[in-house]
């Protein structure tokens, strides 16, 4: 049993890292703006909170340093996605370019200021955020052991965030107009709403969970964090249309891509997996493979916002 | 005929914009690092190639020849309509097929090399006609397809290569050198580069620019090409198989990206396929250059080459104690503020239609 315990506790440090960020990329994609820079933004945010823990190390620990670090990654993703947003609303800059100026920008930067402050490119920190064990939900028999032991405050934080992610589209005035700028802005606009500032609060949105989860990998995963986020936004975007652009089914897919990313990391240390003999490299590309897969079969009538990725132009016809 | 030529300059021009951006935003972070050191230091960046003269200048079209080729690749793709983000993925299966083949089939003598460029552009070709075939025929996204593929092939190569005890140094975790007889051969240019890592590899790679430049702009099936990137549903009508049209634009994306990870793997400069699971970065760095390149290859060929001058420029800054990672911020702030091309664009054609305007005007009030 400690086992599966074990696999689902591992599961939970990729897994929200992947849920927060495709979420970011929903609210981004529903509001009409397709953001391939959720790795870049997850470097940056990931960067500015890392370095804070290790800055601040010598004084600070435990939860209310980790807090303070979760809103500078916030807030370093939402400004660092402003970019994009300008790029993409403003300039009617092709959105995928602007994304992947954004991704080469932020390792670059990651590295070259990390070597101005302390002469290494790896930033070190102390985690002192673990949880051994809840106080009394962690007594709870089976639910106590997968949820409330050694765990991140952060997990819960993504979990908060689906909900509210899931109420603000579906039941909130600014969801129904976010959602009608991804699907017929020009609809949207006759109606009175303002396109280009919703897509701007969509991108912000996306910036802001986008570092939140360059945090929240780093953190239970590392000590240091190395100036990338191993192509977990990448594959926050792959969870992203694995779940089909709605929140509840993004929760299913991060749940199975993290699945999978954490038999690949820990399946020797588990006798049942390694006697199977399949290599790890399988594990690592099943997430890839079954998107691919998912793909050829849900393309053809694709949930995905109608709008995304063409820029809004008010005198367009 | 005078229009003509501002319509065609508006191009070129956005792209020189864009480079004297970055290379003002490179300097400015110079400036707030250092500002003692922060002039050296950028001159370094735009003379340092120049440092050992020629073999410098060898080491400049060494650099050049992979990015030149994977830039051609996004570049082409473009050309028809597709964005093929693919290329680290086809480069480094490319690099494995060519170095497979380097390493094993060593009874091949003097073509040993040729056959495992070959090979290198069939893997690529391989990896890159999937995405092709989804978005013919499932209408999958191009873009994530292609992303996928660049992880898929990723792990293949680090298990291949990993599995494979003739293939792989576990001293070193990575590839082993591949037979004498599969590197590329010099083709004179190291009489003409002295000491430098260049070899027959560039000219390769500018006969694969003036073949697809050719390809796209002198025969039916290439004007087809790019019918399809203007417009699917009108190429339809004319008769055109947009399926056929997307399949066979992103093979030859792919194909041209494997070559890239074969010249580069095959050149003979210790350069092994490390088992690190981390993209390919001449796949990226493609993206720059075909952007940068306006996906014209002769423009990509000259952008290739400014890029690889950049970093070779970036390798002396390290006597001035700035971190060599400043290239490619600015690569990165040249490739956002190219994206603003067609702002510059419109601002162009209205400024010249105001000068025409006037001139109407002026010649008007002459008669």
């Amino acid at each position: 049993m400690s086992v599966v315990y074990f696999i689902f506790q591992q599961t939970m440090f990729f897994m929200i890292p992947l849920l927060v960020v495709a979420l970011g990329g929903m609210f981004s994609e529903r509001s009409g703006v397709i953001n391939i820079a959720l790795e870049g933004i997850m470097t940056m945010g990931a960067f500015t909170g890392i370095l804070f823990l290790n800055l601040t190390g010598g004084n600070m620990s435990g939860q209310g340093q980790l807090l303070i670090a979760v809103i500078i990654s916030m807030i370093t993703g939402a400004v660092f996605a402003m970019f994009h947003a300008y790029a993409s609303i403003n300039m009617k800059a092709d959105q995928t370019i602007s994304g992947t100026a954004l991704n080469l920008f932020a390792p670059a930067f990651a590295i070259f200021v990390a070597r101005v402050i302390q002469g290494v490119q790896q930033i070190q920190f102390a985690n002192t955020f673990r949880i051994e064990k809840v106080p009394v939900l962690g007594d709870i028999p089976i639910i106590g052991d997968l949820l409330f032991k050694n765990t991140y405050i952060t997990t819960y934080l993504g979990f908060v965030i689906l909900a509210i992610a899931a109420l603000v589209l579906y039941k909130t005035k600014f969801g129904l107009r976010l959602r009608a700028c991804g699907e017929h802005p020009q609809a949207a606009d006759a109606a009175g709403i303002n396109v280009y500032r919703m897509q701007y609060a969509g991108v912000i949105l996306s910036g802001a969970l986008g570092g939140l989860g360059g945090l929240v990998f780093v953190v239970p995963t590392s000590t240091n964090f190395n100036a990338t986020v191993s192509g977990y936004g990448f594959l926050a975007l792959a969870v992203l249309i694995f779940g089909q652009w709605k929140p509840v089914k993004i929760l299913w897919a991060s749940l199975f891509f993290g699945l999978m990313k954490a038999i690949a990391a820990a399946y020797s240390g588990i006798p049942f997996l390694e006697g199977l003999g399949i290599p790890s490299y399988l594990y690592k590309m099943i997430p890839y493979l079954a998107t691919l897969v998912v793909l050829i079969f849900t393309s053809r009538n694709s949930q995905a916002p109608k709008a995304s990725g063409i820029p809004y132009d008010k005198g367009a016809r | 005929m005078n229009k003509k030529r501002h319509i065609n300059l508006t191009g070129p021009i956005s792209s020189v914009f864009a480079i004297v951006i970055g290379l003002l935003f490179g300097f400015i972070v110079l400036l707030f690092c250092n500002a003692s050191q922060a002039i050296p230091g950028f001159f370094t960046i735009l003379t340092g190639a120049f440092t050992h003269g020629l073999k410098g200048v060898g080491q400049v079209f060494y650099y050049a020849t992979p990015i030149i080729l994977t830039g051609l690749s996004v570049g082409f793709a473009f050309k028809t309509g597709l964005f093929n983000i693919g290329t680290p993925g086809q480069f480094i299966v490319g690099a494995f097929g060519a170095v497979y083949v380097g390493i094993t089939f060593t009874s091949l003598g003097h073509v040993h090399w040729i056959v495992a460029v070959l090979v290198s552009a069939l893997c690529g070709a391989v990896w890159g006609i999937v995405p092709g075939i989804l978005k013919a025929f499932f209408n999958v996204n191009e873009v994530i397809a292609s992303i996928m593929m660049n992880y898929i092939g990723m792990y293949a190569v680090n298990w291949m290569v990993k599995a494979d005890k003739t293939l792989f140094n576990s001293m070193r975790n990575e590839s082993k050198n591949v037979a004498v007889s599969a590197q590329i051969p010099k083709l004179g240019m190291d009489k003409l580069f002295p000491g430098s890592s260049v070899n027959g590899g560039i000219l390769i790679a500018i006969l694969v620019v003036i073949i697809i430049y050719l390809i796209l702009n002198k025969t039916a099936f290439g004007f087809e090409l790019r019918a399809v990137g203007f417009n699917r549903e009108a190429s339809r009508y004319a008769g055109i198989d947009e399926k056929k049209s997307i399949v066979f634009s992103m093979m030859i994306a792919g194909m041209i990206s494997g070559l890239a990870g074969g010249l580069l793997y095959l050149a003979g400069t210790g350069k092994h396929i490390e088992v690190v699971d981390v993209l390919a970065s001449e796949g990226f760095t493609g993206i720059s250059v075909a952007l940068l390149g306006l996906s014209h290859p002769i423009g990509i060929l000259f952008a290739g080459i400014f890029i690889a001058y950049l970093t070779a420029g970036g390798f002396y800054l390290q006597l001035y104690e700035f971190s060599t990672e400043i290239i490619d911020i600015i690569v990165a702030v040249i490739i956002y503020f190219s994206a603003f091309a067609l702002i510059v664009k419109s601002f162009m054609t209205k400024a010249a239609r105001r000068r025409q305007a006037k001139r109407e005007e002026k010649g008007g009030k002459g008669e």
